[in-house]
């Protein structure tokens, strides 16, 4: 029983913070029904009269989609799936490859002692406490320096040279990923009983018998959730991307910053909105997953 | 050798943890060396690196230019220990801000009732997780001179019968500190939330039976335990700050420039990788220190780790 | 199926862990233990006495520093729990989780590679054996804290082991319950013929169902024997003070042979008659006596006895089914247990505070032991 929970002052304050956040969001959605093309100011939102929408107070464009034209043009718009595809191929690679060995490197850093172990606590820390753009330039150093030598040494040229593209994009979004999944993997170790592999072990299974009977499944949530997050991670990195993508492996964020410096069309809002929608869903199942994973009580 | 591996748990450990290892040792440790090893190069004409051993780059980040404006050999020339003291700035005057604004909020929800709570944090989720491009794109179309809030500015003032000049938000430092703030104001309220969370009600029962008032209450039992979350939350916010470019470069076009512009530019436009990194090195070496001087005084809390 | 002499054999085994702060401990320190074939056997000890980490050396979770583990004359120290032919019951039941309590009790036969029909009849018959047929499909989470246990007994034993290892399977479960299985277990031993081994902190458990009782402390066996062995002859003043209560006293042997020792003690300034139980004791030793509550007898102070001393009454307590009585000796405070085999309704039929009595021992309960 507090009484600063009723405290005008907080509830005035928290209203208004929540309005900050969600104020440009709104913007933006509402946006993405704008009736004009140069998306400056807002003319209304679009109206329909059969299948043609008024643009900018008196153009008339043929469009089936109604007030939704800007989302059936985002759909034609072949870039940006482009950019869509390379985005969801390189995050599936790389939550699939930082899941697996951040998976493995939580067990190890939770469960065992070895000589190696202070330097991988420390390589897992620094892409935590460093700023991404130092990381970004130092991968993009690696790999023009590396790629340059290489490509020297082996006297390479035109095609099979060595470039940034979806590779690196792929091997940097890895190295800041793993830190994530196996901080999340670890904390769900950390209430994990020991007794239940040894259980499996007196029963007749050997080591690798147990992790896929017994452990595995009982760490799924955890290690699922730290898969979800680096998907997430990855699907809406900018400055790693920035520095080590080179020309075909463009990810939306670099596509939507592209934009921004050129031409704004209603289209970066619909694209946008899309966007909101899918992370919406992503942290809904995110929460839902937390929560079932809840330790069972022993009667 | 299947026994071996069973009988030495030493060597299973080091065999789970060696692929996460070696990826972040090649994809982290060498980049770093390499940075720190090409910050003492020097520039070669084609854009590329030469190796070799020289502190021209350090020296030109703190004010000594040899390409002077009036012809001399020397002189003094502040450029870029503004950016970097303007960096500072931004990023402390973020975080304060950041602080003020966060802190109410995440004491509502904490002091919420139970099974509202995860629907209140779930609203300061959303935006988090929503794209950081998209999110300074947003403020960009609100603060435009034709933006949604000149209009409603406009609206009201004509309502009230004043005359309105549309206001420049754009392009301004203001807008750059606007973006930070919105940027990073989830990374605060999360860590404070999580440390409010953990204070026991019975506390607050205690502080009022012993004779203490709301504000009392708050100040001298409230308040310090919450500071471990107020601690993760000012590194979770000040570092990536003074690390951010693209706020600046969308928010402040070409009119503020920060330590990130600066790398950004050296590495894209210039093409000069000496500098870049030098100046890339002088940023983390300034992270550093911060964390650990905050660190040292504060503790590192598993706030982190929860938000 | 006995192939040995002895069910498990541990000879002289020691081991060690490391600190957090880098030394070394030894959890288990020299011991040395042979458990029969068919027999109840418990290891007894408070937190810290090694019984837990015996246990596991035998289950093969840890493997010894020094010494060996035999399992049916084979020496297994070095072996993976998953080829011994031992199972182990958890002391938090470990059960999968994510599985039912058939799956759970069929994991050990398909570890086993069983055919599909002979798993199902043995895990009918498991379940049997611990009156929870028909709970196949229940998930672990659905059942009370006696079922989990039961099952977890069930998923041991379906798989016909050697041995059974029980760690403080019990703990979890309230009084009454506890009681009960405490029944039930030796019941299901006797039954099946399989060795168990217990590990336990309770002694009133260990001395209910064991055949015979290691008590441990330290890292080290402090004494192995049937519960009444270690009961009524404990073997030095920790078993004597771990196990029931004692009551000890300080003295020097003035005289010494095979079956008798006489003892001055200075609080009761007067000698006492009681028998030795180290082989080592000396003429002139500084021992200590130690004398069981339930086995002083109050008398009237002007009775003649051997061992008889003068005592004043210092506090009763009304515990039900007994009586403790506080007396007063010389300054020393021995406590008394008397059996309440009249109504104490009538509250002068307890001893008055103040009251001097005459205190008796016969000899055969007065045990002389070496000073610890």
């Amino acid at each position: 029983m507090n009484p600063f929970k009723r405290s005008p002052f907080v509830i005035i304050a928290t209203t208004l913070v929540y309005i900050f956040l969600y104020a440009p969001i709104v913007g933006l959605i509402l946006y993405s029904f704008n009736a004009s093309r140069a998306n400056v100011t807002f003319q209304g939102f679009i109206t329909q009269t059969s299948d043609r929408v008024v643009m900018d107070g008196s153009l008339v464009v043929a469009s089936p989609c109604g007030a939704f034209h800007w989302y059936c043009d985002l759909a034609k718009n072949r870039d940006v799936l482009e950019a869509a595809g390379n985005t969801l191929s390189i995050a599936f690679t790389a939550t699939i490859i930082s899941t697996i060995i951040g998976t493995m490197s939580a067990i190890a850093l939770q469960r065992y002692d070895f000589k190696l172990k202070p330097f991988s606590q420390l390589a897992l820390y620094i892409p935590i406490v460093i700023p991404e753009i130092v990381m970004g330039i130092g991968v993009l150093t690696l790999f023009s320096q590396f790629f340059g030598w290489l490509n020297n040494a082996l006297a390479l040229s035109g095609d099979a040279r060595l470039s940034l593209g979806i590779f690196t994009v792929t091997v940097s979004h890895i190295a800041f990923m793993v830190p994530f999944v196996t901080l999340v993997v670890q904390a769900r170790l950390q209430g994990f009983d020991k007794s239940y592999e040894e259980a499996a072990m007196d029963l007749g299974a050997d080591e690798w018998t147990t992790f896929r009977r017994v452990t595995l499944p009982m760490l799924l949530p955890g290690v699922l959730s730290g898969a979800l997050l680096a998907f997430t991670l990855s699907l809406d990195d900018f400055v790693i991307t920035f520095f080590t993508n080179g020309p075909g492996s463009t990810t939306l964020p670099i596509y939507v910053y592209g934009l921004l410096r050129r031409i704004i069309t209603p289209q970066v809002n619909a694209l946008s909105t899309v966007w909101i929608l899918i992370v919406f869903f992503a942290v809904m199942a995110i929460q839902i997953l937390q929560s079932r994973d809840a330790k069972p009580r022993h009667a | 050798m299947l026994k071996k591996l069973r009988e030495n748990k030493a060597l299973q450990g080091t065999f789970l943890a060696l692929p996460t290892t070696l990826w972040l040792f090649v994809l982290l440790i060498i980049p770093l060396f390499l940075t720190l090893i090409i910050s003492f190069g020097k520039r070669s004409p084609d854009g590329g690196v030469i190796y070799t051993f020289t502190l021209d780059n350090y020296i030109r980040l703190f004010g000594y230019e040899t390409n002077c404006a009036n012809g001399q050999s020397a002189c003094f020339d502040p450029l870029y220990v503004q950016i970097l003291w303007r960096s500072l700035t931004l990023a402390f005057n973020t975080t304060v801000i950041v602080i003020s604004m966060a802190y109410p909020l995440a004491y509502f929800i904490a002091r919420a009732h139970p099974q509202k709570r995860n629907t209140y944090l779930f609203m300061v989720l959303i935006p988090l997780w929503t794209n950081f491009v998209i999110r300074v794109y947003a403020w960009m179309m609100l603060l435009r001179k034709e933006g949604a809030i000149n209009i409603i500015l406009g609206t009201v003032a004509n309502w009230l019968g004043i005359d309105f000049v549309p206001l420049e938000m754009l392009y301004t430092p203001g807008a750059v500190l606007v973006g930070m703030v919105y940027e990073f104001l989830p990374f605060m309220i999360l860590p404070i939330y999580t440390s409010l969370e953990k204070i026991d009600n019975s506390l607050y029962e205690a502080a009022a039976d012993l004779g203490a008032n709301p504000i009392r209450a708050f100040l001298r039992v409230t308040l310090p335990l919450s500071m471990p979350g107020v601690v993760a939350g000012t590194i979770l916010v000040f570092i990536p700050v003074m690390g951010t470019f693209i706020v600046s470069d969308i928010l402040g076009g070409r009119q503020v420039i920060l330590i990130g512009n600066l790398i950004q530019r050296q590495f894209l436009d210039a093409r000069d990788a000496t500098f870049g990194s030098a100046a890339s090195l002088i940023l983390m070496v300034m992270t550093l220190i911060v964390t650990y001087f905050y660190t040292r005084k504060f503790g590192f809390g598993e706030e982190i780790v929860a938000a | 199926m006995a192939n040995s002499e002895f069910a498990v054999e541990l000879r002289d085994v020691v081991k060690r862990f490391v600190t957090p702060e880098g030394g070394e401990v030894a959890a288990v320190n020299h011991v040395t233990m042979q458990i029969k074939n068919g027999e109840f056997f418990s290891m007894l000890g408070s937190s810290g006495c090694g019984k837990t980490t015996s246990l596991r050396m035998i289950a093969g979770f840890e493997w010894p520093t020094e010494g060996e583990v035999y399992i049916e004359g084979k020496p297994m120290g070095h072996t993976p729990p998953f080829q011994r032919k031992v199972n182990t019951v958890f002391q938090s039941y470990a059960l999968f989780q994510h599985m039912t309590v058939a799956q759970n009790i069929a994991f050990g036969l398909e570890m086993e590679k069983a055919s599909a029909d002979e798993i199902e009849k043995r895990v009918k018959r498991a379940l049997e054996m611990v009156q929870l047929t028909g709970m196949e499909r229940r998930k672990p989470k659905q059942l009370s804290g006696g079922q989990q246990q039961r099952v977890a007994v069930a998923r041991a034993l379906v798989k016909t082991p050697d041995v059974l290892l029980l760690d403080e399977p019990l703990g979890a479960l309230d009084l009454k319950l506890r009681k009960e299985m405490q029944l039930e277990l030796k019941a299901l031993q006797q039954q099946l013929g399989i060795t168990f081994i217990y590990v336990t902190h309770d002694q009133e458990e260990a001395l209910t169902m064991s055949d015979r009782i290691a008590v441990m402390s330290g890292g080290q066996v402090q004494q192995m024997g049937t519960p009444v062995e270690v009961y009524e002859r404990p073997a030095n003043q920790f078993v004597a003070d771990f196990i029931g209560e004692s009551n000890f006293l300080e003295g020097e042997i003035k005289s010494l042979d095979a079956k008798e020792a006489r003892v001055f003690v200075p609080a009761l300034n007067s000698e006492l008659v009681g028998i030795p139980i180290n082989p080592n004791l000396v003429n002139g030793e500084q021992v200590v006596i130690s004398i069981r509550p339930e086995k002083i007898r109050i008398t009237d102070k002007n009775a003649n006895a051997m061992n008889l001393f003068h005592a004043k009454v210092m506090n009763t307590v009304y515990i039900g089914s007994d009586t403790h009585i506080y007396i007063d000796v010389g300054g020393k405070r021995l406590k008394v247990l008397e059996q309440n085999h009249i109504s104490r309704l009538d509250p002068n039929s307890f001893y008055q505070v103040g009251q001097e009595v005459g205190v008796m021992l016969m000899p055969e309960n007065t045990l002389v032991l070496k000073k610890d």
